[in-house]
């Protein structure tokens, strides 16, 4: 009697834990892909809400996935830094509610002269949460800081050489950096001189390395400088408090300072760490987060919410075929071996089914609804599609490219990232090309990001699953990618017309539009449809749970991610 | 007694010496870099960086200059949260997983002590098969799902305690304390009861009970007493199992404490907080075991040291 009782009660403890272990999804990890550009969650749009009155209390209570590293401008080199930087200090430029760049502390259009070398901005009368005027000499300080090597930015000399004139001597240790291209002509105005002719300078402008700095304060603070929210001077929006450096909380507040204050209507915005994404959701449906970014599994059982918003983003994913390792080359130097993969996966089912988080198939490298020509027309419907899905054209390059290099069988290696959807995703493409190209074996090989960085770096995979987000609003930030022995090329790619083309849009044909984006889309033909040095895969896109009465919140595609300057609270009570 | 604490305190200064080395050598082989956003700098601009933050220079060179920092009680600038110390880094995560590890030690084993007695003193009956039942689930199911468990139900199902974050004070603290507090009480209602029985079955016991003694001074004076020993034995690695439940739950309950620290300074290759938060834990446990060592004397005279004989 006594046993069947102890029996009794072993069975249920186990079923019991079984069905608890079950539960424990809470491990779910961030998709950390996204730390390749290090930004997360840039957006091209939010779906349009319709106004209403905003009410008499405007707290806003938000999560960040990470903490805040820096809120220095110069030093600031992730998604969350440049994210706090656009909402509590300001550049010449700023992206408005329709992501157009347009004068912010400058008071108003840059005169650009006509070799476009030459820009000069008037600055507004604006204030620093001290009280203190925004001149141009607080721009200078800010540039210089930012370049010079002492200071060790990775950002200043990633944005500027090249651009400004002078920045990469002066990066390098070889030229002082009062030669910097950026001159304070006098209190209100400022020339910036570039190497070359840079079509999409302006919207830099907005960019989180370009904000100002005041001299004395950042003296005065000395190492201790941006190291909490006292030892910081704010000239955007919102200024930061409570922040103490390194905690898992910081609050926005409105900057009275702030020369367009009348138009910002938060008052407050809380803001607490959450990295895990099941207890954000947890936290949103508890009424504790009035947004909440849902990822990995948890998108797929919240896509049919009724406040799930899609937001589409700019970051692009894609197979990097490696052609030479450990100095031979590998069967993806073949073209066919390397076209007939690009086109042997559905890229329809694997962004609705398998990803299900509104990502979009991509057969392209720029991404939709990020880079426009002067009639604002998508670069997108100009280059038009590239390496479509068609198994049937497939087999043929393959068996062509089998016999071209003497063999029945291949056996490659596809290496992707360690997250669950990560894994799902790669055995998708296993399941695809095994089926569709007779004789290929896959192997899956399945690592954490900066493990795939450094096999990456060392040129040791067959196919990688890799992905860009920009950091400039122009074809440019993917097309450079991919030009012979550029840093982020490593898989041995190199087309001279492509080169060329990459080069002609930075000299003849920067000051022609028309025939700079013609160039980029005949570079963005080469790079897939006749040499298939990539594949492309997914344009990615987030879910979001938002509350209804949450409106206004201006996402991005490049830089921050965030502006809450248009935000406000309409119908919560 | 003097003689053998100061040689124990020696033997930690080793253990902690012997633990930075490893660690320091270990990390270098993590793969990666420190610098985020490492992947968009050229040659030129990697090395301006990475003389910035020192990892420029031979290992041995950072490895001596780390330690002669380390013997200051400086653990460095992180790489992540720029230009702050790892000291202020601690300083400001430490009293939230102080306060969920005190809570989950002090309520975890208070209870299974309980447990425990209540099961040994009612032996083959309903109060020790319920409290046995309790402790296998309390030892078989890892701290995240309790934790996931008591989220869902108390606080997004039945609003009665916050979800997470650390913004209501003391009531923030209760569910985390408890998931975390489910191992150290499984575990001391498991070895209370077993060292009870037996305690109970032993000769002095038998004489208690025929001097007349009533059970309840039997069960506390007498038998709890060395029933405690061997709990204390298992203290620390309680302890240390405290510390690994709570990298997780801090996370599940966006607590910002320590543990949350640690896990995310091993994502982005954050050298200097690994570091520093190892040594934390590691210097942690020292303690702990140590302090434990201590109490057995406390307890049991027997083992009582002196005169250096160790």
């Amino acid at each position: 009697m006594k046993n069947t009782k102890w029996l009794l009660l072993m069975a249920m403890t186990l079923v019991l834990s079984i069905f608890l272990a079950a539960c424990g999804g809470s491990d779910d990890k961030k998709e950390d892909t996204t730390k390749e550009d290090g930004k997360d969650g840039n957006a091209t749009e939010t779906p349009k809400k319709e106004d209403g009155e905003p009410d008499a209390e405007q707290i806003l209570n938000l999560a960040e996935s990470a903490a805040i590293p820096s809120v220095d401008s110069a030093i600031v080199e992730d998604a969350v830094g440049f994210n706090v930087l656009n909402n509590v200090n300001e550049g010449l430029y700023r992206l408005d509610e329709e992501n157009a760049a347009i004068p912010a502390m400058a008071s108003e259009e840059a005169t650009e002269s006509d070799d476009g070398l030459t820009y000069t901005f008037k600055l507004r009368d604006a204030k620093w949460s001290d009280g203190s005027p925004v001149t141009a000499e607080d721009f200078v300080f800010a540039w210089q800081r930012a370049i010079d090597p002492a200071t060790g930015s990775p950002y200043g000399p990633f944005m500027m050489s090249g651009t400004v004139k002078n920045a990469t001597a002066i990066s390098e240790g070889k030229m002082d950096k009062k030669e910097l291209g950026i001159v304070a002509k006098d209190e209100k105005t400022l020339e910036v001189t570039l190497e070359r002719p840079v079509p999409y300078f302006l919207s830099l402008m907005s960019f989180g390395t370009f904000y100002p700095q005041k001299e004395a304060f950042v003296t005065e603070k000395g190492d201790a400088y941006a190291t909490n929210s006292d030892s910081l001077l704010y000239n955007g929006p919102f200024t930061l408090t409570d922040w103490d450096g390194t905690g898992g909380s910081w609050v926005y507040k409105k900057n009275d300072e702030y020369w367009d204050a009348e138009n910002v209507k938060l008052t407050q915005i809380n803001v607490n760490v959450v990295q895990d994404s099941a207890t954000a959701v947890k936290l949103y449906k508890d009424g504790k987060l009035d947004r909440a970014g849902v990822s990995g599994d948890l998108a797929m059982q919240y896509s049919t919410d009724e406040e799930a918003v899609l937001q589409p983003e700019t970051s692009v994913f894609y197979f990097k075929f490696n052609q030479e390792k450990g100095g031979k080359e590998t069967p993806l130097a073949n073209e066919n071996i390397r076209k007939a993969i690009a086109k042997s996966f559905q890229k329809e089912d694997l962004a609705d089914v398998v990803l299900a988080n509104g990502s979009l198939p991509a057969n392209f490298l720029v991404p939709k609804d990020f880079a426009y020509d002067e009639d604002g027309k998508d670069f997108r419907d100009i280059s038009g599609d590239h390496l479509e899905y068609d198994a049937e054209e497939a087999k043929d390059l393959w068996a062509t490219g089998l016999k071209e290099l003497g063999v029945d069988s291949l056996e490659l290696e596809i290496l992707g990232g360690d997250t669950d959807l990560s894994k799902k995703m790669d055995e998708y493409f296993q399941s695809q090309l095994e089926t569709n190209l007779e004789g290929l074996t896959i192997k899956l090989k399945e690592v954490p990001f900066a493990v795939r960085l450094e096999l990456d770096g060392n040129q040791d995979y067959d196919i990688q699953v890799s992905g860009w987000g920009p950091d400039f609003q122009d074809p440019i930030s993917f097309l450079d990618l991919f030009v012979t022995d550029g840093t982020n090329n490593l898989m041995s790619y190199s087309n001279k017309e492509y080169d060329q083309l990459i080069a002609d849009s930075k000299g003849d044909l920067a000051l022609k539009p028309a025939e700079r984006y013609e160039a980029f889309a005949k570079a963005e033909k080469i790079l897939l449809d006749e040499d298939a040095a990539i594949a492309p895969i997914y344009q990615r896109g987030l879910i979001f749970l938002e509350k209804p009465y949450f409106k206004g919140l201006v996402s991005h595609p490049f830089g921050a991610d965030y502006s809450f300057k248009w935000a406000y609270i309409s119908g919560k009570e | 007694m003097v003689k053998y604490v100061g040689k124990r305190i020696i033997y930690m200064f080793i253990t902690m010496f012997l633990i930075a080395t490893a660690t320091f050598f270990l990390m270098q082989t993590l793969p990666g870099s420190p610098i985020s956003s490492y992947n968009k700098l050229n040659d030129n601009q990697k090395a301006i960086v990475e003389k910035k933050y020192g990892i420029d220079k031979p290992k041995p060179v950072q490895y001596a200059i780390y330690m002669k920092n380390l013997a200051k009680g400086d653990l460095g600038t992180s790489f992540a949260f720029k230009g702050k110390s790892v000291n202020d880094l601690l300083a400001s995560r430490i009293k939230p997983s102080f306060i969920l590890g005190a809570q989950a030690m002090v309520f975890g084993t208070i209870i299974g002590i309980l447990l425990g007695m209540i099961a040994a003193l009612k032996q083959n009956t309903f109060w020790d098969y319920g409290s046995t039942f309790f402790a296998i689930l309390g030892i078989s199911i890892p701290s995240f799902v309790f934790a996931t468990l008591l989220q869902y139900f108390v606080a997004s199902q039945w609003h009665l305690l916050p979800v997470g974050l650390w913004n209501d004070g003391w009531k923030s603290s209760i569910l985390p304390s408890i998931a975390l507090a489910m191992g150290p009480l499984a575990l001391s209602a498991r070895f209370i009861r077993t060292e009870m029985i037996e305690v109970m079955g032993s000769d002095y016991i038998t004489l208690a009970k025929a001097k007349g003694a009533n059970g309840f001074e039997i069960a506390f004076k007498h038998a709890f007493r060395n029933a405690l020993i061997p709990l204390i034995t298992v203290l620390g690695p309680v302890a240390a199992g405290l510390v690994t439940g709570s990298l997780v739950v801090e996370q599940i309950f966006a607590i910002p404490g320590i543990g949350e620290q640690f896990v995310s300074s091993i994502m982005v290759n954050d050298f200097a907080t690994i570091m520093g938060t190892t040594l934390f834990f590691s210097a942690f446990l020292i303690v702990v075991i140590f302090i434990v060592d201590i109490l057995y004397g406390v307890i049991d005279p027997r083992i009582r040291l002196s005169g250096g004989k160790a």
